[in-house]
């Protein structure tokens, strides 16, 4: 057992601090930092810079234009970037599309759409939930009919997230009404440009429009859009799911808000003295760091395991369920370090970034909205209560 | 950065594990803490045997000198097997603070004794009041003519009664909670004027009073500089603590599994209640602390040798307040879930969960960890 990284590990760590230190555009990593609402341009831009660099797929290996990181390196990378500044990465299209075409796509679907993931040119969103199909999500009803080589899709997916943005979508439709529900699945790729989709914005508490209802009304989708065989599109779901819980414990991001705490705690004041001077605050900064400092190891127990055995297991429901309770704590610790200033909320202030002659700690302007909107951290990617269930099954043997 | 063991490694666990299934039963752990000392001299040499007793002793004085992972594997070990001989308190917690504080030559009438199994040390250093403080010490030790006369009480000193020598921290200078001027001293169980007495704990294990009536000591019985035992003693108490997460992670694996297999079993409803998702979702939540606990306990025994104080103890007491909570938590799961059973004596996992809580309130509580980390916390700006 041996807790260090390697000198090239290390080294690499600093390769890419140096590369997020030189290429981040510094208004992005102000947003960043402050909790301030990015827009696609600046997840483009940042998308673009390390599509440059070779970077552009952290998770993907080399065949397919990755980098072919370790585990490690794809966590070191997470962990520096964030700790930097960068925006997260949409994973709709490298963490999750993405790995699915790889593995069942044809090599037509694999050269027409891998690249442009890679390199920021489309956006995609991801056609999973329905207002009828949640957690529960094999009862989706979205309907894909076969007409000679096309296929009729109408329903209404919904939470689709940035699908204001997408170029397209991957989706989730029936192809088979008269099996159990989990057999007459497919998988389609969907150009959003296609007659018959309709995307409506969902506000959400936090006053943000990112997820979306998307509508399809007898919308056309070429047969050779379908990945894999068609009703197998379940299997490809879950083979999703495995990959979208990777580096799901959002460690770096912890990390880096966990910082941007501090900071706040050191900057407000109770009885005259620092907020984080005072001893039943000082408590609850460190019952998390310390929950943090044990999820970073669990997270590399889980890589170091996956590093053997290459796809990610059951135990990545622990990082979920672990990772989203640490980031949601933090973000109701920075609510209450922020104090009565924290009730301000001026929408201007989130999407404008800095000003100068705002009447609060200009780090205030977010904490509410992140508060907030961060409460979706336990009901997204399977809620944590649909991951006790999976860890209930599948590694407790219940 | 890895998380396997060496063949070596693996081969000492095995070892260990195999002698707690076969030769240490619940039966047999029961009839041990039951006898008048508490433990078995019988085990202790069978310990001695395996090699367990020298792995942190020096090679030169007849042990293995391993590292910290190897202890932590023994300790997992004898956490699943609720070993009750002192092998924290002696063959860890003293073996240690004779390491770091006595004279080549102390070493030497000491450590290869101590592994071979021939003789047992005890480290006296909390007082009544003094809480977890370390160096919070009222006991003096003043100098006389030929050395050294000794007064003041000790208390919840670990096995003393089994000990044949008793490490005394006592003040040769300094206020009460000073931290200069503490020296150690090393004391034979028969020392006229020592009083050892004896105390059953929760758990089944003992610990001892110990009375210092104006005990005499020769110059030579000072381990180490005169004033400057608190360095050694944090240090060994350190890798004590990192043992002791060992030993509270392998409880809390045994909690799990026997709690897991009576969820599958117990039936009520006409179905394993098991399938109830409460159920699941509370053992779900158990594996979460343990699996955390467990990441922890890792870190301590990486970091309980360090040398850079502020990062030892930064680790070591976010460890243990990682620990205590889980511990806890898993414990009264644990009962929960076994309903009435779990409240019985006749199954060991009210047993384990006494272990549990005795382990929270050993070598500094959570409170007290989570303060020493704050502390830590501070001076990182």
């Amino acid at each position: 057992m041996d807790l260090n990284f390697t000198p090239e590990e290390n080294a690499f760590r600093e390769e890419v601090r140096a590369f997020v230190r030189e290429k981040l555009p510094v208004h992005i990593r102000h947003k960043v930092m402050n909790g301030l609402r990015l827009t696609r341009e600046d997840f483009v831009a940042w998308q673009r810079a390390l599509y440059e660099r070779g970077w552009g797929g952290p998770t993907w290996p080399k065949e397919f234009g990755g980098p072919g990181w370790t585990p490690v390196q794809q966590y070191i990378f997470e962990e520096e970037t964030a700790a930097g500044g960068g925006p997260r990465l949409i994973p709709f299209g490298i963490k999750m599309v993405a790995p699915v075409i790889m593995a069942f796509g044809s090599r037509a679907q694999q050269e027409r759409f891998l690249p442009k993931i890679l390199s920021a040119e489309e956006w995609w969103c991801q056609g999973y939930s329905e207002p009828g199909a949640g957690s529960d999500l094999a009862s989706l009803k979205t309907r894909a009919e076969r007409r000679g080589d096309r296929y009729i899709v109408n329903g209404q997916k919904t939470w689709t997230t940035y699908a204001q943005h997408a170029d397209w979508i991957f989706c989730l439709v029936r192809t088979d009404t008269e099996v159990k529900p989990q057999q007459g699945i497919s998988f389609l790729l969907i150009d959003m440009k296609s007659p018959g989709v309709t995307v409506r914005p969902i506000t959400l508490l936090d006053g943000t429009r990112e997820v979306n209802e998307v509508w399809f009304e007898n919308v056309e989708v070429p047969v050779e859009n379908r990945v894999g065989e068609e009703n197998k599109g379940w299997t490809y779901a879950k083979f999703l799911l495995g990959h979208e819980r990777t580096n799901i414990a959002g460690v770096g991001i912890a990390k880096r808000e966990l910082a941007r705490l501090k900071r706040l705690a050191a900057a407000e004041h109770k009885h005259g003295r620092p907020l984080i001077e005072d001893p039943l605050f000082a408590a609850k900064i460190a019952e998390v760091e310390i929950e943090l400092m044990a999820l970073e190891i669990t997270n590399l127990r889980v890589l170091s395991a996956e590093a053997e055995r290459r796809a990610p297991g059951p135990e990545a429901s622990i990082l979920k369920i672990k990772g989203t309770e640490i980031q949601q704590a933090i973000t109701e610790l920075l609510l209450c370090a922020a104090g009565p200033s924290a009730r301000a909320y001026v929408e201007e202030y989130l999407e404008a970034g800095y000003q100068p002659d705002a009447p609060w700690p200009d780090y205030v302007s977010s904490v509410a909205a992140g508060y907030f909107n961060m409460r979706k951290l336990s009901i997204y990617g399977g809620s944590n209560e649909i991951q006790k269930n999976i860890i209930a099954q599948n590694i407790l043997r219940l | 950065m890895h998380f396997t063991f060496t063949e070596e490694q693996q081969m000492l666990e095995d070892t260990v594990r195999r002698f707690v299934a076969r030769d240490y039963t619940f039966e047999r752990r029961r009839a041990v803490a039951a006898s008048p000392e508490g433990w078995s001299r019988e085990v202790w040499s069978r310990f001695a045997e395996l090699g367990l007793l020298g792995l942190n002793v020096p090679e030169e004085h007849g042990g293995l000198d391993v590292g910290a992972v190897e202890t932590m594997l023994v300790m997992d070990a004898l956490g699943r097997g609720l070993v009750v001989e002192p092998y924290l308190s002696s063959a860890v917690l003293a073996t240690w603070l004779i390491r770091l504080a006595a004279s080549e030559a102390q070493q030497r009438e000491l450590l290869p004794a101590l592994a071979r199994g021939e003789t047992l040390a005890a480290v006296a250093q909390a007082e009544p009041g003094a809480r977890y403080e370390l160096n919070r010490i009222a006991a003096r030790a003043e100098r006389t003519s030929e050395g050294y006369r000794l007064r003041g009480c000790k208390s919840g000193v670990l096995h003393g009664a089994a000990a044949d020598w008793l490490i005394v921290a006592a003040r040769t200078a300094g206020e009460v909670a000073g931290y200069d001027g503490i020296s150690l001293f090393l004391l034979r169980r028969d020392t006229p004027g020592l009083e050892v007495r004896a105390y059953r704990t929760f758990d089944g294990l003992r610990e001892a009073e110990v009375l210092l009536h104006d005990v005499h000591v020769p110059a030579a019985a000072r381990l180490g500089a005169e004033g400057q035992g608190l360095d050694p003693l944090e240090r060994a108490c350190d890798i004590a603590l990192a043992a002791l997460c060992a030993e509270a992670t392998g409880i809390m694996q045994a909690l799990l599994d026997a709690t897991l297999e009576y969820l599958r079993t117990r039936r009520q409803f006409g179905q394993p209640i098991g399938r109830f998702q409460a159920l699941q979702h509370r053992a779900v939540d158990m594996l979460i602390q343990y699996e955390q606990a467990k990441s922890m306990t890792y870190l301590a025994a990486i970091r309980s040798r360090d040398p850079d104080r502020r990062e030892r103890r930064r680790a070591l007491s976010a460890a243990k307040v990682a620990v205590g909570r889980a511990g806890r938590f898993v414990g009264q799961q644990a009962v929960q879930l076994h309903g009435g059973m779990g409240m019985t004596d006749e199954l060991v996992v009210s047993h384990y969960f006494k272990r549990l809580t005795a382990i929270e309130l050993t070598l500094g509580d959570t409170d007290s960890h989570l303060e020493r980390f704050i502390g830590t916390m501070r001076a990182n700006g």
